[in-house]
């Protein structure tokens, strides 16, 4: 099997349906990631009822990131005023491996060889956890889910909750087998695992001279860098070490402060399905005594400046990493987050994921077809973004990539048929008039139960409908009158 | 006022009872329907697919054929939201500024059964009669693209002798979604198997949906599970009557006149 290599994608993956297959497989699995996406939507759903004014948040949301990303060049460089002028180190980074060269070198500049990081996107995007290993210095994640999932040697399948795809007996086994201190009777009540992981963590913190942080908002007009976390990890980080990086996508600007005031509302509700999230740090550079003392913001484009260039799938930057589209996909509760290969699994992981890195892949070029276009994922999505809009877009981006290519011949010639026929009365009337009564006679009352070839992927799990004798338009013809 | 049917392929081919049943309805609340034969698909299998410039004769050939009438009613909520969401861009993007004047025109025209009856018609009581327990799937493009919201199950509710039993989980997915059903075989499957078990624990004895396309997908998973229940469009319970049967499957009703 092989795959594409580098940031947002993982090596040796298969496209999409491949994929799905073998996750599908997981029944443990499968059970585990309904209950939780199920659990979370309801929680979404029930604070986003509270609010009589939620379509208006929405639209504010996507109003604000609009306006941004439409000055996004402006907002920058106020941000990066801002920034250094309260004590900030900025840098800009074109893609992942420009921004890992950078955190490298202000590491090594410490002499440090142990990070903390909070959980992050950007960073996971740009595998810095990877490069820097690969260079002596060990990242340790500190949000329990990411530690989870990185202590196993495994990758995060959400956004949010990136351990969703173990139960908590998995859990316990993976704290007895990597995290020191383990008690040998430690039970797989979630109590119990959170404070033996509070204990192996408070260690780490307290050690620590560098932390790695993501930021889910920059104020441009005060250079405030905000972050948004439920467990209190990132306060730690943010608060402890000398040195703080944070490596943040260009399009996480926001123009004013004020404009918190509707992601705030936004982000948690729709998110952890929680009013108010339980920390919120904001925090503008550089404080003498108090807090890190060495601070640094890397700016991260990585593709983004040329999804903003689509006029079409640049809403997929409006993105403010919720996950509310996952916890409601259909596909993603079955299949779960590996099977799309990318840091940015479900809905919006299949629209980013292939913008970002481009269609050269058939890892990429398949994304944008893991969907039923149910459109569950746009009705929760807390900035509007259009999923199967940009969806239906990049097939088509996809298509041209298979016609420039020669891929696909049969299904091109196939789609180019099927438009000659529709197109023709003839060929169409006549096609039903000839075709039906035959295609009866041959399914019988009780339809078709096998098909050969790709007929075979629909009648392995359901029937053909047996077709009528007479179609509508033949009917309608017999009818007085009819015939018009 | 002239108002035409647009029937859809998939209805013309598979489900012509959903196209005599709309008829049906429509003529008996005094509404004469007109049924173009100049029209085919609306483009929707080639668009979503990926094959845009493909898609792009059958919005000529939808915009012709529907060129003379006021109103254009289909049964089913995904075609339709076809012309709502997608063919204005795409005339657009044919840089064809008649075209793009003529699909103008067209989209606030263009409406789904249950807009017609209830938006237009303000009828929610249609005169139907069907004795047995019923449970609704409502599909997801006319869900959420259209904006449908409760008007079927207002509709079902208020026909004589029909129980509206709830379904499970009824605005997720079926795993249709056009090719997806082939390109991802698996997942598709997993999720109309989810979808068929709601259905059997709904414990109704007919399965209605507001499009057909997704009564091919669960209609033929269901099958394969029991052969006791039934499944069929919305239109075709609206249509029967308690006097007239089911005899819409086979001749067209009268025209209803204000005087009759």
């Amino acid at each position: 099997m092989s795959g594409p290599t580098g940031p947002v994608v993982w090596a040796d993956v298969a496209p999409f349906p491949q994929a799905a297959k073998q996750q599908l497989a997981k029944t443990e699995q499968r059970e585990t990631l309904r209950r939780v996406t199920h659990q979370i939507r309801d929680k979404r759903a029930s604070v986003v009822g509270e609010r009589d004014d939620w379509q208006e948040l929405r639209l504010a949301g996507e109003a604000i990131k609009n306006r941004t990303l439409r000055h996004l060049d402006t907002y920058l460089e106020q941000a990066e005023a801002a920034l250094t002028a309260a004590g900030v180190t900025v840098h800009w980074a074109v893609d992942a491996d420009h921004a890992n060269r950078i955190i490298h070198a202000l590491v090594s500049e410490t002499g440090e060889t142990e990070v903390v990081k909070i959980k992050s996107m950007a960073t996971m995007e740009i595998g810095i956890n990877e490069y820097l290993k690969k260079r002596g210095i060990t990242a340790i994640e500190t949000d329990l889910a990411e530690l989870i999932v990185q202590m196993d040697h495994d990758r995060p399948s959400h956004i949010l909750v990136p351990a969703i795809h173990k139960n908590r007996s998995e859990i316990r086994e993976v704290f007895d087998e990597h995290m020191p201190g383990t008690p040998d009777d430690l039970s797989d009540e979630p109590a119990e695992l959170a404070g033996q992981a509070r204990r192996h963590l408070r260690e780490t913190f307290l050690r620590a001279k560098v932390a790695i942080s993501g930021a889910n908002f920059v104020i441009a007009e005060t250079g405030t860098l905000c972050i948004v976390e439920s467990e209190g990890n990132g306060r730690m980080c943010l608060t402890l070490p000398d040195t703080l990086i944070s490596v943040v996508g260009i399009e996480k600007v926001l123009p004013t402060f004020a404009d918190l005031e509707v992601f705030l509302q936004l982000l948690p509700r729709s998110s952890t399905g929680e009013r108010m999230n339980p920390y919120t740090s904001l925090w503008t550079g550089v404080t003498p005594g108090d807090g890190p003392q060495n601070q640094h913001v890397v700016l991260v484009d990585n593709g983004r400046t040329k999804v903003l260039a689509d006029t079409v799938g640049r809403q997929a930057l409006r993105c403010i990493r919720c996950s509310a589209c996952l916890n409601v996909c259909p596909v993603y509760e079955r299949t779960g987050g590996h099977a799309y290969g990318s840091v940015y699994p479900g809905p919006i992981g299949a629209i980013l994921t292939p913008q970002l890195r481009g269609m050269d892949d058939a890892v990429d070029r398949a994304l944008p077809f893991a969907s039923s276009l149910c459109g569950a994922c746009y009705e929760v999505c807390p900035v509007r973004i259009n999923i199967p809009q940009v969806l239906t877009h990049l097939r088509g981006k996809a298509v041209e990539h298979d016609r420039a290519h020669h891929h696909h011949l049969l299904e091109r010639v196939a789609f180019k048929a099927a438009t000659a026929g529709f197109n023709n009365p003839n060929i169409y009337g006549v096609g039903l008039a000839v075709g039906l009564p035959s295609a009866h006679a041959a399914a019988g009352k009780d339809g078709i139960h096998w098909l050969p070839f790709v007929g075979g992927r629909w009648t392995r799990s359901r029937d053909v409908l047996p077709p009528p004798k007479q179609s509508f338009r033949q009917w309608w013809k017999k009818q007085p009158g009819g015939g018009s | 006022m002239r108002v035409a049917m647009f029937v859809t392929c998939v209805n013309d081919a598979m489900f012509p009872d959903t196209g005599k049943a709309t008829m049906a309805i429509l003529r008996r609340l005094g509404v004469d329907v007109e049924f173009p034969l100049e029209q085919s698909c609306c483009g929707q299998p080639h668009y979503n697919s990926g094959y845009q410039d493909e898609a792009l004769p059958l919005l000529h050939r939808f915009v012709r054929a529907f060129a003379d009438v006021d109103l254009i009613v289909s049964p089913s909520g995904s075609c339709v939201s076809m012309v709502h969401e997608y063919y204005p861009s795409l005339a657009a993007k044919s840089g064809d500024a008649v075209l793009q004047a003529d699909v103008e025109a067209i989209v606030p025209r263009t409406l789904e059964l249950s807009q017609m009856l209830v938006d237009r018609l303000g009828v929610v009581d249609v005169g139907a009669y069907f004795p047995h327990t019923v449970t609704y799937h409502p599909a997801c493009h006319g869900l959420r693209m259209l904006d449908l919201g409760d008007r079927y199950p207002r509709l079902l509710t208020a026909v004589d002798g029909l129980e509206l039993l709830d379904l499970p989980d009824a605005a997720e997915c079926c795993g249709f979604g056009g090719t997806f059903a082939l390109k991802n075989a698996d997942t598709s499957a997993a999720m109309v198997n989810t979808k068929v078990d709601n259905i059997l624990d709904s414990g109704a004895h007919v399965l209605a949906t507001s499009d057909n396309s997704c009564l091919l997908n669960i209609g033929g998973a269901l099958v394969r599970r029991t052969q006791a229940m039934r499944f069929m469009h919305v239109a075709e319970i609206l249509a029967t009557t308690k006097a007239g049967g089911d005899d819409w499957r086979l001749t067209l009703p009268a025209l209803a006149t204000a005087d009759a």
